[in-house]
């Protein structure tokens, strides 16, 4: 069974009205469990919508979406999948702890399951030290990490996250893009990744999807063969380099018809 | 916050030193100058008003000080109340929060003279009824943002939770809230003082701080007369310092920094 299975889809924003906009056109994209897969391409391109397509918080105009096998609103009601955002969502009212317990509480656990878990969670990310710190005495990057343990408190088979290190420094992100695929190597978990960066969508994926804007679709699908076992090394790696090419060639031709298009338009 | 008292005494030092040369100027002008009091009374003449006439001076300001604290709990706790109806219905938001926005900025404690038709002049009914009126708008505008505006990113989360309205007006609303109810009782403990004393300009019982104010001013008593503007001065510090000390109890620290920057 497919951790996610998306045939079919099309998503338009305000049908049947003038400024329709086509977001996704006959998206078909099949993901393994463990598998790590990114999304990319130009902003407009719809790989936000199809991350919330999956994760139900926008409806397919046509087409199905199945998350763990079941439709994504049951994968949802189930909390099958735990989402992190380009902002770390913190509240800013809760400590460290209890914004992670915030998924359990949802899920009706009691307190003492809920900090135990809390706690494992904390030590995951690395910041065993600051359970009882508000969100913001942390670094950006620090905030970010209690936004996966918060995301990843209810060990979903399932991570959604979109553009979890769009507002981090070079180095903090190349530190957190290590810490996922760590996490992830531990836990097992399937991850759905948008991002914009090529050299991160290669350095974490095992396939990277490129789509392109107007309509959204996917042009293509690239098989990153850098292995299982990755480090610091492995960014220096030809193979690495290789495969950063090979993206950027999917996208530049996305980029020069979207540009002629663009001045016949007008 | 732990202040070592060096740093205290930093912080206090310059309006000390700032209201010591006031006064002493003051003082000294009315001396060098030889202002006549009618004119201009010495500071220490209206502290020897104000300590020698302390009794009267205290049951004025237990009255105007009760109308407005009677109005300040009535009016938030109606304010809050609304808000939440506001919420529901949003239809009755589109109406309601622009006429709140406009009336904030017409005088309406002027309306007092209108309270005072409808109710008894005797009572304290319609003082209490405008203070109430004034805090209530100040605290509906705000809370009715706070529970509104939140964070995209929390809504979204919260919908990933499978969270109910009723989870995320629990879990998300009200505590985003909060602040903003602070920060709308920051502005409205002053002003229901404000209005309290400024609701007795327009007739009824002879008893608050506002009419011994006119009263003694226009009897030519300066001094007693500026006794009872120190009383009211003592009162709206007083609302605004209690108002302070509620937030920084009920709030985590950071967190009214924010709402700081929000409001």
């Amino acid at each position: 069974m497919s951790a996610v299975e998306i045939s079919q889809v099309n998503k338009i924003f305000s049908t049947g009205k003038q400024q329709a906009v086509e977001a996704l056109v006959g998206i078909d994209l099949s993901i393994e469990p463990g598998e790590f897969v990114s999304l990319i391409g130009p902003s407009g391109c719809g790989k936000s919508t199809l991350l919330r397509l999956v994760a139900n918080l926008l409806e397919p105009t046509s087409g199905s979406v199945l998350v763990n096998g079941k439709p994504a609103k049951q994968a949802r009601l189930d909390q099958d999948y735990g989402m992190a955002f380009q902002q770390s969502g913190l509240f800013e009212w809760r400590t460290v702890a209890r914004n992670i317990e915030l998924p359990l509480e949802l899920k009706g656990w009691d307190k003492s399951k809920r900090q135990a878990r809390a706690k494992e969670m904390l030590e995951l990310v690395k910041l065993g030290d600051f359970a009882t710190h508000m969100p913001w005495q942390l670094s950006g990057g620090m905030q970010q990490r209690v936004a996966i343990a918060r995301a990843l408190a209810a060990h979903p088979p399932l991570l959604l996250m979109d553009e979890p290190f769009g507002a981090l420094d070079e180095m903090t992100r190349e530190h957190m893009q290590a810490e996922l695929l760590s996490i992830c190597a531990k836990t097992g978990t399937t991850v759905v990744f948008v991002t914009h960066s090529i050299p991160e969508a290669v350095y974490l994926s095992n396939r990277v999807v490129v789509m392109s804007p107007r309509p959204g679709r996917i042009t293509d699908i690239i098989d990153v063969g850098l292995g299982s076992h990755r480090d610091e090394d492995t960014r220096e790696d030809t193979s690495f380099f290789k495969c950063i090419t090979a993206v950027r060639e999917a996208l530049r031709g996305i980029e020069v018809t979207d540009i002629v298009r663009g001045i016949e338009d007008r | 916050m732990n202040r070592s008292p060096a740093a205290i005494a930093k912080a206090v030092a310059p309006p000390v030193v700032f209201g010591a040369l006031f006064f002493g100027g003051w003082q000294l002008a009315v001396n060098v100058f030889d202002i006549k009091p009618y004119f201009l009374v010495r500071p220490t003449e209206i502290l020897d008003k104000f300590t020698g006439n302390w009794d009267n001076v205290w049951k004025a300001m237990r009255v105007s000080g009760g109308n407005a604290l009677v109005g300040l709990v009535c009016g938030a706790a109606l304010g809050v109340a609304m808000s939440f109806v506001l919420l529901r219905f949003r239809v009755l938001d589109e109406i309601v929060t622009p006429l709140s926005i406009a009336l904030n900025a017409v005088p309406i404690f002027v309306l007092v003279a209108v309270f005072n038709n409808m109710f008894s002049i005797t009572s304290e009914v319609p003082r209490r009824l405008m203070v109430t009126l004034v805090v209530y708008f100040v605290v509906l505008v705000n809370v009715a943002r706070g529970l509104r505006q939140v964070d995209a990113t929390h809504v979204e989360l919260m919908r990933s939770y499978a969270a109910s309205d009723w989870e995320l007006l629990r879990k998300v609303r009200v505590p985003n809230a909060v602040p903003f109810f602070f920060t709308a009782l920051k502005i409205a403990a002053p002003g229901a003082v404000i209005t309290a004393f400024v609701s007795e300009y327009f007739g009824g019982s002879q008893n608050g701080l506002g009419n011994k104010i006119t009263s003694n001013m226009s009897t030519s008593k300066k001094a007693e007369g500026l006794a009872y503007v120190v009383g009211a001065c003592l009162l709206g510090l007083a609302f605004y310092a209690i108002s302070i000390i509620m937030e920084s109890v009920a709030t985590p620290r950071g967190a009214g920094e924010r709402a700081g920057e929000r409001a």
